[in-house]
């Protein structure tokens, strides 16, 4: 059974992988989470941790999504439906990241410092 | 001829009114997506949870762009003395780990959920459910550590007071989740083992188990990195 790298695809759209491909996802997951705590240990500062931070989670989100949730295997309807969706959340991060700066100018301006 | 007959057929036919119209319209036949319901419905939910999380973790970034006070440096916080050597996050890394390690036992008890080998299916659940609980166990040790050093709330002794509010809201909700998690795979590895599935051989409900213990998973990836990394 684990010697069969073809990818079957049963009755209803189900699909068997070789137990081997999710051990591999693992790995990859324990060597990305080994990265991003270095990323701490080594006490990287300012643009290359976050970048690194940033990097290193997605990749794992990435695979997460796409390996164990099994999203690269599904059909496009659902692909859209599920993962567009939150793409509004880049606006929302956008408008309160301005709003924030702007809480954040007015309490070092009015708030502190009297 | 017979597709005139169909056409007079369709002119005939009423829609229903009412509540069985209301059914008829949303249901009949527009399936849009080819997985089982309540596959399809799992993702929405998980969907509507991305919003949940997003929401919060949004709102931390809020608090923490905004704040006067210094940022409490969380390397140092969540760092603990094993052995007299000072190992600064350890703890975390530990979680970080364990639950990485869940979702893999529960990414084969998927696989062996599609070949209908239930016995492997339940086992790999239960181990799943049990790595889960280690999760939540060490959560309540850090919870406990923080309190004893007097982290609120609404106070925190180390800098920035929404610190503690944002902490105890964040990996709150997530432990709730895990918890969640826990009593959903114990449920559904404890039917299967009773052979509940049995009859049906219909074992899409792993796979569904799968997708919320996965995500649970995909959530503390966003957690780790923005809360305790950044």
């Amino acid at each position: 059974m684990v010697e069969n790298t073809q990818v079957q695809v049963g009755e209803h759209g189900h699909q068997e992988h070789p137990v081997s491909l999710y051990l591999k996802i693992w790995v990859l997951l324990f060597i990305l989470s080994g990265f991003s705590y270095m990323v701490d240990f080594m006490h990287l500062e300012g643009w290359l941790r976050w970048s690194l931070i940033l990097l290193f989670m997605s990749l794992k989100a990435g695979l997460i999504i796409s390996v164990f949730m099994h999203m690269m295997w599904e059909r496009m309807a659902l692909i859209c439906a599920i993962l567009i969706p939150p793409l509004a959340l880049t606006l929302f991060i956008g408008i309160m990241a301005i709003e924030s700066n702007y809480t954040f100018f007015s309490r070092l301006m009015f708030f502190t410092g009297s | 001829m017979q597709s005139n007959d169909l056409i007079q057929n369709k002119k005939t036919l009423e829609p229903p009114q009412g509540i069985s119209g209301f059914v008829a319209d949303w249901s009949g036949d527009k399936e849009a997506f080819h997985v089982p319901w309540g596959k399809a419905m799992m993702w929405i939910f998980l969907l509507s949870d991305t919003f949940v999380f997003s929401c919060f973790l949004i709102g931390y970034m809020v608090v923490r762009m905004s704040a006067v006070e210094p940022w409490p440096n969380t390397s140092e916080v969540f760092a603990l003395e094993i052995g007299g050597q000072h190992i600064p996050m350890v703890l975390i890394a530990i979680m970080t780990f364990i639950l990485i390690t869940s979702s893999g036992t529960m990414a084969m008890a998927v696989n062996y959920g599609y070949r209908k080998d239930k016995i492997k299916a339940a086992i790999l659940m239960l181990i799943t459910a049990l790595l889960g609980l280690s999760f939540v166990g060490m959560q309540a040790f850090e919870w406990s550590k923080l309190i004893s050093e007097g982290v609120r709330p609404w106070e925190n002794p180390f800098g920035a007071v929404q610190f503690g509010s944002v902490f105890f809201m964040v990996t709150g909700f997530h432990g709730l989740h895990v918890s969640i998690g826990v009593i959903y795979l114990f449920t559904v590895a404890i039917k299967i083992l009773k052979g509940h599935y049995e009859k049906s051989g219909n074992y899409e409900i792993v796979e569904i188990t799968g997708l919320y213990w996965h995500f649970v998973d995909l959530v503390w990836v966003f957690i780790f990195a923005l809360f305790y990394l950044w």
